[in-house]
């Protein structure tokens, strides 16, 4: 479970001991609190993610959803607490490793215009250092996953793409270096419903294969049980509730119905036509 | 002679001038985007550090060409005539245009993909040079365009120190006033600069296309790498087959004048001695000619008497033409220069009336023209009207009375005024060929107002050491040009447009 280089001795300090509970626990946040300027995001903030699960958060604008995503990839740093993934604290991974072991799919997607769709997904591969043939089959591998044809997209520049195929890009890209965790930023919020309902099983067929553990941020609760193996609200700073949708979906909680309360109303509209 | 013609008759030159041009805005343009984008990088990076370097690059755009050239010229290292200070001034022009482009082409970098970069594990300098740099290329090139052609506009200033390029044939043309000479540097220069910009252009127009493949964008990269390449190799051969380190180097200032003795001193050398001559003729003025024959730039050139002892020892001006040589040869030997023996004419002003004023009045003195002189107009140029040395002390030693105050009048035209009778006497040059062109008559400064300007060779003593041949060579020029020569030669090229070399080459064998 450590890697060979030694740099677990210092996460025992830290962590005290990886603990049972923490078999199996991809990513865990413990106590962490952080805050911008004045104001705090994250307020005793603690979640464990299980290997392989797919957790959805669900949180109002400003609820501090990014910042969660941050932390994982080590783009900022608890003020205190402490981020572990793979049991080890994010204070203590090398951060450009730590990304490269982390997908990261956002919203305004950020393909590099300049460079083809075939070079875009290879960008984290190629920081690696694969080799080119090992790349060209891994590139033609993942656009065939995601649903786009190698031969016509590969060579094509992002601005000739639809926002919807820009986006099946972007979790190639994310994809690319096999990366045991990967984080999305309201990854589906710019598409249309129905370019976003087709993306929805795309992502839930890729997932069925891949099997990463998966941090998905969103202000949308539908996409939040649409995709989530694992749905959290988050308010005021830490979770509201966390659990199975199901679960969730039946919280009494004074701050999660009102997320909840429209889909309920959608489903009862929809329910004859099922 | 027309354009065509001219190109023609100097088409070795015009080469040599291209090959000069082209190094000199090629070298200083490769060097400003080695230091500029870096400095733009950190500008970007750090805007506490890139403010003041933008600040200064900014002042330095400010500062006028020729004033640069002054400062830095007795610097060590990069001063002196030539390339290399051209070269330091071009990259100094060039790096503003190239330090804003970087900064603000990496400022205008999205910040959604700066942050993809980062959350995919790039380090700052895998995002800089994966990212950021491509994206802002296009507006980088933008900037090397501007520094570039920028770069061949300052060029033609370099002629003033001795670097070559086409601004040999522009001052060349100013000072014989001659616009064809001043369109052969001219109209090739433009035509340099347009074509620089035309091709930077399209390089720039092939990266900002977004939907070019990374092929296109590769050979629009290396044509412009390739265009500056190429020119540089040609440049520096064009400089090569014209570099020597034996030569002796004749220098000259930039008139008329300067250029024709410049020339007969040189051509006296190549038909007498076995020596290599390089001209550095038409340098940039006084100043720069003698720091340049200090600094060993330059082995000789022709000065006047007066002009060294007030201009360069900075000494109050006196009558007695011996005891001024003798102090000025004086000076000349304890900084290492032999100032030879007088060349026969003296540069002084010339108070000037038209011949059948003189013959009727028998008038030959300034004395004797004071007592005439209460009918007669008088016109000066603007500075002899106002130095003090000039008209009001002349007027005060001779007790000069005109009809009227003076008027002012522009150098140019005023042998023309005095010839169609607007005005009855002027402030001329003593050497001028309208002198002899209008039928003038210069009036003897009898009470000796003005210093002397006897015209004589400065030579660097080591040069005449160590070539005594060039010595006795260069001696065969004293007491050889008379003021009528001299009034003939600057006539030829003036008034008939001839060229300096050719009149030059003419005296000689004429008078041998």
């Amino acid at each position: 479970m450590c890697p060979s280089d030694g740099r677990c001795r210092d996460d025992l300090r830290y962590s005290r001991a990886v603990t049972e509970a923490d078999q199996g626990s991809a990513i865990r946040f413990s106590d962490v609190h952080f805050a911008r300027g004045s104001m705090a995001v994250l307020r005793g903030f603690t979640l464990d993610v299980a290997t392989g699960d797919t957790l959805a958060l669900v949180g109002r604008s400003g609820a501090g959803k990014s910042t969660i995503l941050k932390l994982i990839n080590r783009l900022l740093l608890p003020d205190s607490g402490d981020v572990f993934v793979e049991s080890r604290s994010t204070r203590h991974w090398d951060p450009y490793q730590l990304r490269r072991r982390s997908g990261y799919v956002m919203q305004e997607v950020g393909l590099f215009p300049h460079l083809s769709i075939a070079d875009n997904i290879a960008t984290v591969p190629r920081l690696l250092g694969w080799k080119e043939e090992r790349i060209e089959s891994r590139v033609r591998e993942l656009l065939e996953l995601v649903g786009l044809d190698p031969q016509g997209f590969a060579a094509r520049r992002p601005d000739q793409l639809s926002g919807g195929q820009r986006q099946r890009v972007g979790v190639a890209r994310a994809l690319a270096a096999d990366p045991p965790v990967l984080l999305m930023d309201e990854p589906f919020g710019a598409l249309d419903p129905v370019t976003r309902a087709e993306i929805h099983r795309e992502f839930r067929r890729i997932q069925d294969r891949v099997r990463k553990t998966v941090i998905l941020v969103t202000h949308d609760m539908a996409e939040a049980f649409a995709l989530g193996t694992q749905v959290g609200v988050l308010a005021d700073g830490a979770l509201a509730v966390v659990g199975e949708p199901e679960i969730v979906a039946q919280s009494t909680d004074a701050r999660v119905r009102p997320l909840i309360e429209p889909l309920l109303e959608a489903t009862q509209v929809l329910r004859p036509a099922r | 002679m027309n354009l065509l013609n001219f190109w023609r008759t100097h088409a070795a030159e015009f080469t040599t001038l291209l090959g000069q041009h082209v190094l000199l805005v090629g070298v200083s343009t490769l060097v400003a985007i080695l230091a500029g984008v870096p400095l733009g990088i950190l500008a970007a990076r750090r805007p506490r550090v890139g403010a003041p370097i933008v600040w200064l690059a900014n002042v330095v755009q400010t500062i006028p060409s020729l004033a640069m050239f002054g400062f830095l010229l007795p610097l060590p290292f990069i001063g002196g005539l030539g390339a290399r200070v051209a070269i330091f001034v071009l990259i100094l022009y060039a790096l503003l245009p190239i330090v804003r482009t970087t900064t603000a082409g990496l400022r205008s970098v999205d910040r959604v993909l700066v942050e993809a970069g980062t959350a995919m594990g790039m380090t700052p300098g895998q995002l800089m040079t994966r990212v950021e740099l491509p994206l802002a290329l296009p507006s980088i090139v933008a900037g090397i365009r501007v520094a570039a052609v920028i770069g061949v506009g300052t060029a033609t200033i370099a002629a003033a120190v001795g670097a070559g390029g086409f601004g040999e044939y522009i001052f060349r043309g100013l000072s014989m006033v001659d616009s064809t000479v001043i369109l052969a540097g001219a109209v090739p220069s433009a035509v340099l600069a347009l074509t620089i910009d035309g091709v930077l252009t399209l390089v720039e127009r092939g990266l900002r296309k977004s939907g070019a493949p990374s092929r296109h964008r590769r050979i629009a990269v290396a044509a412009g790498i390739l265009l500056i390449g190429a020119a540089i190799t040609a440049g520096s051969f064009a400089y090569a087959a014209r570099r020597g380190t034996d030569a002796i180097r004749i220098g000259s200032k930039n008139f008329t004048e300067q250029i024709i003795l410049g020339e007969i001193v040189a051509q006296t050398i190549e038909t007498r001695t076995s020596l290599r001559v390089e001209r550095r003729l038409n340098l940039g003025g006084t100043f720069i000619c003698d720091r340049a024959v200090r600094s060993g730039d330059i082995d000789a050139y022709v000065e006047y008497s007066g002009t060294a002892q007030t201009a360069i020892f900075h000494q109050p001006v006196a009558k007695d033409s011996r005891q001024v040589f003798a102090d000025v040869r004086q000076r000349y030997a304890a900084a290492g220069l032999t100032l030879l023996d007088p060349l026969g004419f003296e540069n002084t002003f010339a108070m000037l009336i038209r011949g059948d004023v003189a013959s009727r009045l028998g008038v030959r003195t300034l004395s004797q023209a004071a007592s005439a002189s209460s009918s007669w107009r008088a016109g000066f140029g603007y500075e002899f009207l106002q130095r003090e040395d000039g008209y009001p002390g002349l007027a005060r030693t001779y007790g000069l009375r005109f009809a009227r105050p003076p008027s002012a009048m522009d150098l140019s035209l005023i042998y023309r005024a005095l010839a169609d009778g607007q005005v009855d006497f002027i402030a001329g040059d003593a050497t001028s060929g309208l002198i002899d062109a209008y039928g003038l008559v210069m009036l003897e400064d009898d009470r000796h107002y003005f210093p002397p300007y006897d015209a004589a060779i400065v030579a660097r003593s080591a040069a005449l050491l160590a070539h005594p041949e060039l010595r006795d060579a260069l001696a065969t020029l004293s007491g050889r040009i008379t003021l009528a020569d001299m009034r003939r030669m600057n006539r030829a090229v003036d008034a008939e447009h001839r060229d300096p070399a050719g009149v030059a080459q003419e005296f000689l064998t004429s008078a041998r």
